[in-house]
This record gives C-alpha cells, structure tokens and sequence, in this order.
C-alpha cells in the first residue's frame, strides 16, 4: 500500500507531467523558446510552487511570501505554466506566449506578469537579485525564503561569483539556489565550453552550504529543500542533476532542442509520450 | 570675488543621513568607495540599513533591483564610470526594464576628476542612462541643489540616475531659492535676450562667469540650469529659442548623447529656428591634468563659452 508521502509525490509528478505538456503546447504555439531548458527545470518549480513555498496566488505582492527567480529566464515556459496552474493568472494565456499584444514576453517580466518576481533574460542578474530579496528579508525580520533557479552554463557569468561572495558574506540562510545541472549549454557540453567541475567544490569553496541530488526526483528534491530552511549562517546550493528536454525522449540530452521548438510531428511524438506517461502516473494513484 | 564653495559629495552624504531619518525603508548600497561618494555617512548613521558590497558592481547594481523589489527605496553608489558603463545590462535589466525603484547616484562624473586621467573621467554616462526607457536623468549643479534632488529622487518612484563632480563646487543657490524645484523642470537663474546658455552640472557655474563677461560687452546671456536632462523640459528650451537669436548647450559631456543632444532634439522637432551649437567633449577620450587645465585644452573654459557665444552673434 502506498503511503501518504508516496501518494502526494505521485501528484507532483502528474502535476510535472502536466507543465510539461504545456510546456510543449505553448512552443508549439509560439514557434519559437526554448525547450530543453524549460523541461530540465520543471520537477524542481514544481516542488517548491506545490508543495514547498508559502504563496497565494490571490495575494502575489504579499510581503511575507517566499520568492522564486528564474535567473535563467530562457525557462520561462516552466514558469509561466507554473504560475498558470497555481492560479496567478489564466491558463488561456498559455496559448498566447510570445504574441504580440499578450502578457507573456518571450522571457519574464517582473512588471506585468503577476507571481513574476524579476525581469530575467540576460542571464547572470537572478542570483544577485535575490541576494537584495534576501537581504530586505533579513532587514525587515521577516520570516520568508528566497529561491533563485541558476542554469549550469548561466555561471559561467563572473556576475553570478560577485552575487555568491555577498550572499555568504551577508550569511543569507534565507536563499537557496538551485542549480540546473544539466550538463549542456548552447555551444555543447558545459565541460567543453568552459570548464564548470567541480561545481560542488566551487560552491562549498564561496561559502555556501551544497547539497546534489537527482534534479528529477521530487521526493529528494523536497526533502532538500527541508534541509536548506534548516541550515544556518550560510546560504545553500542544491546542485540539481538533471537530463535537459527532460520527459521527451528526443529531445532529452539533445542540444538541438536548446532553443528550437518542436515541429508538427515531434509535437505530436512528444504528447503521445508525456499521455502516457500521465495515464501511468494516474493508474498507479 | 571669491566665490563660497562646497562639495556635492558632502550634500549627498548628509541628505542621506536626513533622509534615512524620515523613511525607514531607504537602504544603501555602495562598491568600496563610500568614502569618495560620501555613503559613508549614512553607513555611521544607520550601519544595518548600510550594504557595503564590494568592487562588484553588477552585483550592487541587481541587489539594489531585489531590495527594491521588498519596498526599500535605494541608493547606489560609485564613481559614474562604473556606475554606468561597467553596469548598463544590470541597470536596462534590473531597473530600467523592471521599473525599479533604484536610484543610482553618481560621483566624479566628467573631466573635473582630473587627474585620474580618461579611464576615471565619465563623460558618456548621461548619454548611456537617457537612452534607457523609464529612466530619469539629473546632474545637478551646486551643493544645495544636489541636496534638492536627492530628496526628490527619494520622494518619487521610478529608476534614476543622477551625476556630481568629484571636486569643490561654488555655490549658485541659497536653500530658499529651490523650494520650487522640480523634476524636468529646468531653472532660468538669469535672463538676457541675446543669447542663451543651457548648461547643467559643474558647467552651469561656468556659464554665469561667461555672462559676466559678455555683460561688460554689452551682450544680454540668458542663463538655464538644466539639472533634470530627462525629462527634458521643452517648453523652456523652445522659450529660449523664440526670446534669443542662439542657443549654446555646455555640459562636461560628451557633445554626443548628452545635454546638447536633448536639447537639439527639440530644437529640431519644434521648427526652432536659432543658431546652436553644442559645447562638451568633442567626441574623444581626454587625459590626466589639472581640471582647470583640462577645461581649458578641451574648450570648457569661461573663455572658450564667452568666444563661442561672440562668434555666434557676429
């Protein structure tokens, strides 16, 4: 028999399931964005908006909330579906990313788009806007936590190492990072365009508190994120390992779907399988 | 005449110290030259509300943007040629594009820093922070006037930046002669109906000694301080168009981008028909000198205005 543990994981995972479909649909749709990326970072958004952080959808400006940036802001499918499902805002909006007129931008936009907490795009910026989340945190005695979700290949920006000193120097255990390790990067593998190893070192060596866990698993994601609100004087780093175009078996550790949509066919390929897997999931709650 | 002088650095520091006093929520930031910007008077004042962020100033630059994200109304602080240039994805990124409320302030803007030589002497900072959208633009003139434009750039929301000089200015105003101050609102401190000289910053001092000149010469010189380059106000820069026959925009600028650009802007776009000419920097990197010296090598000088402005009238 399963447990409670077990069955609520089951959910998370069908609600990934579900991102991930959007996820796909609104590539489709818009021709344009990036697949890969998105996928890889889904099991994690999905964590923390589900089951870890403290936010309501009905009040996104609520001093008290937890935050969540997206310094890889080329994800932004995952958000936004993320976002949608939660309730910040119409799912109908899905359907309209990337059109002229609409509300979802290509990448996020703090200023109009409700639950987004930073403008991202140019990669490197997130990690530092949350070190400032962070720290008005600290200032205010207010009791929230800032999550910031960083590509592999985002840190080789020196951006994101001024952002790590200061977050260690001002001792922020009210951030944790999450980094999407998925090994890839628009020119290749992370190792051949610029040396990323050994990440876990770089990280413990600035300071911060590391953890690395299976990016996909959301039971161990979780119990991490646990971990982190307990850790003291130092922020934390949850190097997350995960398979790029995640959930699509073409698509996955594949850098051609870094930024390409999916055509007609592998949209259709790519549903098939992600209905499958939802049908799976659902018989085994 | 030896004109009473005062530092816009100093008026920076103690306005922040008032400020922080009235509004708890302003915090700032500053990349290890607190000491040369004056931020390190708020620091004694209020050490918790105080972030000292190091020589990292793309990171000072995005956690202002978080910070401000929370409600705190922030400054950050450097020398203008890191606090533009170094940083102008963070700031179109961060502030500008998020409409942040961030205000960058500034020191050491232009050729008066002297003898640090072109890697110090910002001269295209104004240029780089008009063109960004939402972003409001100051340069003020005197050490009264910096304190009157910090306290607006707390007292409204939106992305700032504004630029002082690094060195001594003399004093153009009395307290009470700013109470009207306001933003994109420029200042006419004398009237003439010859000629007109629109200046801003340190250039503005420059410009009333170059009315002196001309006065004894029997040449009337409007004088305009415009210490908010954007918004611009138009309706001043088209006034002086239509009540003298030349406009002279001086700035310690660039003559691309900056003071002169704005106004020419309007001036084309109004069907002004004058006679105007640009005073700054002459498009290139200048050197290390003494700031008078420099003035007058790079056609700053009250000499070069004064010449200018016969020239224009002939």
């Amino acid at each position: 028999m399963q447990s409670h543990e077990d069955k609520s994981v089951i959910k998370l995972n069908l609600i990934a399931v579900k991102i991930r479909k959007h996820i796909i649909e609104m590539l489709f749709r818009a021709k344009s964005g990036h697949p890969g990326g998105s996928l890889s970072a889904v099991d994690a958004i999905v964590a923390l908006y589900f089951n870890h952080m403290k936010h309501n959808p009905k009040r996104p400006n609520d001093p008290n909330r937890d935050r969540f940036i997206l310094s890889k802001g080329h994800a932004a499918p995952a958000l936004y579906a993320i976002l949608a499902e939660c309730g910040y805002f119409d799912l109908k909006e899905l359907k309209k990313l990337r059109e002229i007129n609409c509300m979802l931008q290509g990448h996020p936009v703090c200023k109009n788009i409700p639950g987004v907490e930073a403008s991202t795009g140019s990669l490197g910026h997130g990690l530092s806007f949350a070190d400032g989340a962070a720290l008005a945190g600290k200032l205010d005695k207010r009791k929230y936590n800032v999550y910031v979700m960083l590509g592999d290949g985002e840190t080789d920006e020196g951006q994101i190492w001024e952002a790590a000193s200061a977050a260690s120097h001002y001792k922020l255990d009210n951030l944790t990072g999450l980094l999407d390790r998925n090994f890839l990067q628009i020119d290749g593998h992370t190792e051949d365009v610029l040396r990323l190893e050994s990440v876990r070192e770089r990280w413990s060596s600035f300071g911060w508190n590391v953890l690395e866990i299976d990016g996909h698993n959301i039971a161990e994601i979780l119990n991490a994120l646990k971990e982190t609100e307990k850790h003291m004087n130092q922020p934390s780093m949850i190097i997350l390992n995960t398979v790029k175009g995640k959930g699509v078996s073409f698509m996955e550790n594949n850098i051609d779907f870094h930024g390409v949509p999916p055509n007609e066919l592998e949209y259709k390929l790519a549903m098939r399988e992600l209905d499958a897997l939802q049908r799976k999931l659902e018989a085994s709650l | 005449m030896i004109k009473e002088m005062e530092n816009p650095r100093n008026a920076y520091g103690e306005t922040l110290v008032e400020l922080g006093k009235k509004l708890p929520n302003l915090v700032v930031l500053d990349a290890d030259l607190s000491k040369s910007t004056k931020t390190i008077m708020f620091a004694k004042a209020y050490p918790e509300r105080f972030f000292e962020m190091g020589i990292a100033e793309a990171n000072m630059i995005s956690t202002a943007a978080g910070l401000a994200s929370c409600g705190k109304i922030v400054f950050a602080s450097t020398f203008a040629v890191f606090a533009t240039g170094r940083v102008y994805d963070q700031i179109r990124m961060d502030v500008a594009y998020s409409d942040s409320n961030v205000k960058i302030f500034a020191t050491h803007g232009g050729i008066s820093v002297g003898k640090d030589g072109a890697s110090h002497q910002m001269i295209e900072d104004i240029a780089l922070m008009r063109v960004l959208p939402n972003m409001m633009v100051f340069a003020p003139s005197d050490a009264n006037q910096t304190k009157k434009i910090v306290e607006c750039m707390a007292a409204e929301y939106g992305p700032m930046y504004a630029r002082v000089g690094r060195a001594d200015a003399p004093l153009i105003y009395k307290n009470d002669e700013l109470k009207d101050i306001r933003i994109g609102k420029g200042i006419q401190i004398e009237d003439g109906d010859d000629i007109s000289i629109i200046a801003c910053g340190t250039m503005v001092d420059q410009g009333l000694d170059a009315r002196n000149s001309l006065l004894k010469e029997g040449i009337k010189v409007r004088v305009i301080d415009m210490h908010t380059i954007k918004p611009i106000d138009k309706n001043l820069i088209i006034n002086c168009s239509k009540n003298t026959n030349a406009i002279i925009t001086i700035e310690e600028h660039s003559i691309i981008g900056g003071l002169g650009s704005a106004v020419s802007e309007i001036l084309a776009e109004n069907n002004c028909s004058c006679k105007f000419k640009r005073m700054g920097i002459q498009d290139m990197f200048c050197e290390s000198g003494e700031p008078d010296k420099l003035f007058i090598k790079y056609g700053l000088s009250v000499k070069d205005i004064v010449k200018t402005a016969k020239k224009m009238l002939q």
